[in-house]
């Protein structure tokens, strides 16, 4: 198997301008920390409450008393011996990226398990802040933290923040600026047993001329010990040759193992001890600073967690929570779809008018306003609406904490599946955006899990393909408009659902008998206290940056494709038009699958982004029909009809709809997560092949009827 | 029900605690469970077990973890 490129980082180059402090943000999964990143730089980095939200790095700049900073987010990593990619990112910017200074976000409701990382930053650079976040989720669970003992125990300024309602931020600037001029300040150096803090010091009086001013020669000593094949590397490129190589180093270090083999330690017990330490020195100052009535602190959240992961509740419950998301975005869609498209249908016959009143061309009205305009007005009003409720909800579920109960749920499912419990919670991501599932895949260590979390993710319909399902309900199995017909969609849509979710376990076990061969690999996953979420504020973003970012690649993609179908309906080569000539010529094969010419020509016009699909079938079936306007979904399914669809045709589409090639922007993601074309051409085809296998069976069957 | 002393993590029963006394894992998993402070004289909580009863949610230094049983079969304690 080919290794998986890891992730590329801005970090490799030289970020620093001048007079900027270049300063990094680390700390465990999960704390708050791209939220202190957020409030601090004004960016909008999308915050989540499961582990591994910031998959890659981000910079944001901030200016504070005259002095310019240059903060960059890094992966949440539980310590410095980095297992997956994306905390070797971390652990690299914090060793090697010569960072000005460090903050360590921790979450004050459980600092005993974040002083682990903590003291490991304190190992290698003294010019680190300690910033205490969610101290208003501690004070509510009764958990008190002395600040000044654990600025007294760690020699570091400790700065509490509540980042959600921006406290404690300038206090926290203040601090960095303080930490980064200060000269005095050693590495802290975590009290080891004695033979080992001798083979220490021996190594590292060999080492420490040979080291820039940055490293601890302490540190440094520690890795050799103990040797580490990533930062071994790292540490190779940063100083540009190997110190197993020097001599000096080689005889000291050689001299240190056989002392420590001699008495009696095994390269597994060095490490141990060496870890122990860590974690007794976080449990000693955590007992000595944090006072806590631990009955009271757990008792909301553990009740949460019956409903939401015992045996009885928790697939009733997580049904009934995608029945309720699918509910409220079936209902909450439908009135702003119908405003909408009067609204924009009627800007149609304003802009013809126009037109006609400067006797404009009819070809420059025809591409403008019936291509154009009007695949813009249907990707607006029909697929536009359900995403921007869908997406809101989803990031309230996520905010709320739920999403990794769903990953320890299905866990047994993907564990049967030879793969990672944490694909659940990629796949989740998903249902927003497979570009970003994929991206988020990095969550997962082994490499042969990740690929197949990869691989498998678009099998589940990302936020550009609900309206199309939704619409397709709507108009072929849903009949009439009474009170029921929302939640006979909701239903219908979760079957739907359920439906991919089983067909990527059974890929996954595929891939894993095949071609990516393996036994499940260990897992360990961390389920965040649930936060109640911050609801306008989540409403209000992403409904924002949704919209915004949907109008914008609707402009950029849909106008185009409107542009290219328009003109292919009306540049006519012999006697019918191209749009004609290439649906005909399209038309033998696609009814193999019980669809037409139009449907896999729109389908293939519509790998740029899926949200187009839908509008370009309706496009499609109105350049060559007598039906001029099809602006409610009612004279949609007569327009559909028209065109000889059946409820067949529906379920082929639907099918298609979720199971066919990722869209461009998750491939080119695909491509650069795994570095392999062969991945990406079998995450192409993979889907594509069960949903055409699918249409095709389905097609053989009804004929045969 | 069994009457056979619990030695192993994945033994423990939903409210039971244990008392890490050795970990038989190697590598990776194993440093990573000791960065998530499993180390020897650890108290573990179990807190869930899950619809097929695997995996396992236990409470660890005040985190929620959950581990497969393959995972936590390797982890000998003492019940207490």
């Amino acid at each position: 198997m080919e290794q998986l490129k890891s992730p590329t980082s801005i970090l490799t180059n030289d970020i620093r301008k001048d007079n900027e402090l270049v300063i990094a943000l680390a700390g465990n999964p999960n704390v708050g920390k791209s939220t202190i990143f957020n409030a601090l730089t004004g960016m909008h980095q999308h915050t989540g409450n499961w582990p591994g939200k910031t998959v890659c790095s981000a910079c944001g700049n901030c200016e504070h008393n005259g002095q310019k900073y240059l903060f960059v987010d890094l992966p949440g990593t539980y310590s410095i011996m980095a297992h997956s990619s994306e905390e070797a990112v971390a652990r690299d910017f914090i060793c090697f990226g010569k960072s000005d200074a460090s903050v360590v976000v921790c979450d004050a409701t459980c600092l005993e398990r974040n002083l682990n990382l903590v003291l490991q930053v304190l190992e290698i650079t003294p010019k680190t802040v300690l910033c205490l976040n969610l101290m208003d989720e501690a004070n509510k669970k009764n958990i008190h933290i002395d600040t000044e003992l654990l600025e007294k125990k760690l020699g570091i300024p400790v700065v509490t923040t509540n980042a959600r309602e921006g406290i404690g931020l300038s206090q926290l600037l203040d601090a960095v600026k303080r930490v980064q001029t200060s000269s005095s300040g050693k590495p802290l150096s975590v009290p080891l047993p004695k033979e080992i803090s001798f083979a220490q010091h021996q190594v590292a009086v060999t080492v420490a001329p040979l080291l820039p001013d940055f490293l601890s020669a302490d540190w440094v000593a520690l890795r050799l010990l103990c040797p580490d094949e990533g930062i071994d590397s790292s540490l190779e490129q940063c100083l540009g040759f190997s110190l197993y190589q020097n001599k000096d180093v080689k005889q000291s270090l050689s001299k240190a193992q056989a002392d420590l083999h001699q008495k009696g330690y095994t390269s597994q017990s060095l490490r141990d001890r060496i870890v122990d330490a860590l974690v007794r020195q976080a449990e000693n100052i955590a007992a000595a600073c944090v006072f806590a009535s631990p009955e009271s602190s757990q008792n909301l959240n553990h009740k949460l967690d019956r409903i939401f992961l015992s045996p009885k509740t928790c697939v009733p419950v997580m049904l009934l929570l995608l029945f309720g998301v699918f509910w409220l975005t079936i209902v909450g869609a439908s009135y702003p779809s119908e405003a909408l498209s009067n609204l924009l249908f009627k800007g149609q016959e304003g802009l013809t008018k126009l037109f006609q009143f400067f006797h404009a061309p009819s070809w420059l009205h025809g591409v403008l306003v019936l291509g154009v305009y009007r695949v813009l007005a249907w990707v607006v009003s029909v697929m536009l609406p359900p995403m921007a409720i869908f997406f809101p909800l989803f990031t309230l579920l996520e905010d709320f904490g739920y999403l990794p109960r769903v990953a320890f749920n299905l866990d047994h499912c993907f564990q049967k599946a030879h793969a990672c419990g944490k694909q659940a919670l990629t796949m989740c991501m998903g249902f927003g955006c497979n570009a970003a599932g994929v991206v988020g895949c990095r969550i997962i260590d082994s490499p042969r899990e990740r690929l197949i979390a990869i691989i498998t993710n678009s099998l589940v319909p990302c936020n550009g393909r609900f309206p199309s399902l939704i619409a397709l309900i709507s108009m072929f199995f849903v009949v009439g408009n009474s009170l029921l017909s929302p939640i006979l969609s909701a239903l219908l849509l979760t079957l739907i659902i359920l439906l991919s979710v089983a067909v990527t376990f059974l890929s996954s076990r595929l891939l894993s008998k095949t071609v990516l061969k393996g036994q499940p690999s260990s897992f360990a996953l961390e389920l965040p206290p649930y936060r109640k979420p911050q609801i306008g504020k989540v409403i209000v973003r992403s409904i924002f940056d949704r919209t915004l970012f949907v109008l914008g690649r609707a402009v950029v993609v849909a106008a185009p494709a409107g542009l290219i179908i328009w003109l292919m309906a009306n540049i006519s080569i012999g006697s019918q038009s191209l749009l004609m000539s290439c649906s005909e010529f399209l038309n033998p094969f696609a009814q193999l699958f019980g669809i037409d010419g139009v449907i896999l020509l729109a389908f293939i016009l519509g790998f740029p982004a899926n949200e187009i699909v839908f509008p370009l079938i309706v496009m499609g079936y109105l350049q060559s029909s007598i039906i001029i306007e099809a602006d409610s979904l009612l004279q949609m399914h007569s327009l559909l009809i028209a065109n000889g669809w059946t409820i067949w045709t529906a379920v082929s589409v639907m099918l298609i709809c979720l199971f066919h090639w990722p869209c461009s922007t998750t491939c080119l993601t695909i491509y650069k997560e795994t570095g392999s074309l062969r991945w990406t051409a079998l995450a192409f085809f993979l889907p594509t092949a069960i949903g055409f296998g699918c249409c095709f069976l389905l097609n053989l069957v009804v004929s045969l009827f | 029900m069994s009457t056979e002393p619990i030695s192993l993590l994945s033994q423990l029963r939903e409210g039971q605690r244990g008392q890490v006394s050795s970990l038989s894992l190697s590598g990776e998993m194993r440093r990573r469970l000791q960065d998530l402070g499993i180390i020897e004289g650890t108290t573990i909580l179990c807190l869930h077990r899950s619809a097929f009863g695997d995996p396992c949610a236990y409470l660890i230094r005040g985190a929620i973890i959950a581990l497969r049983n393959c995972d936590s079969q390797k982890i000998r304690i003492k019940a207490i």
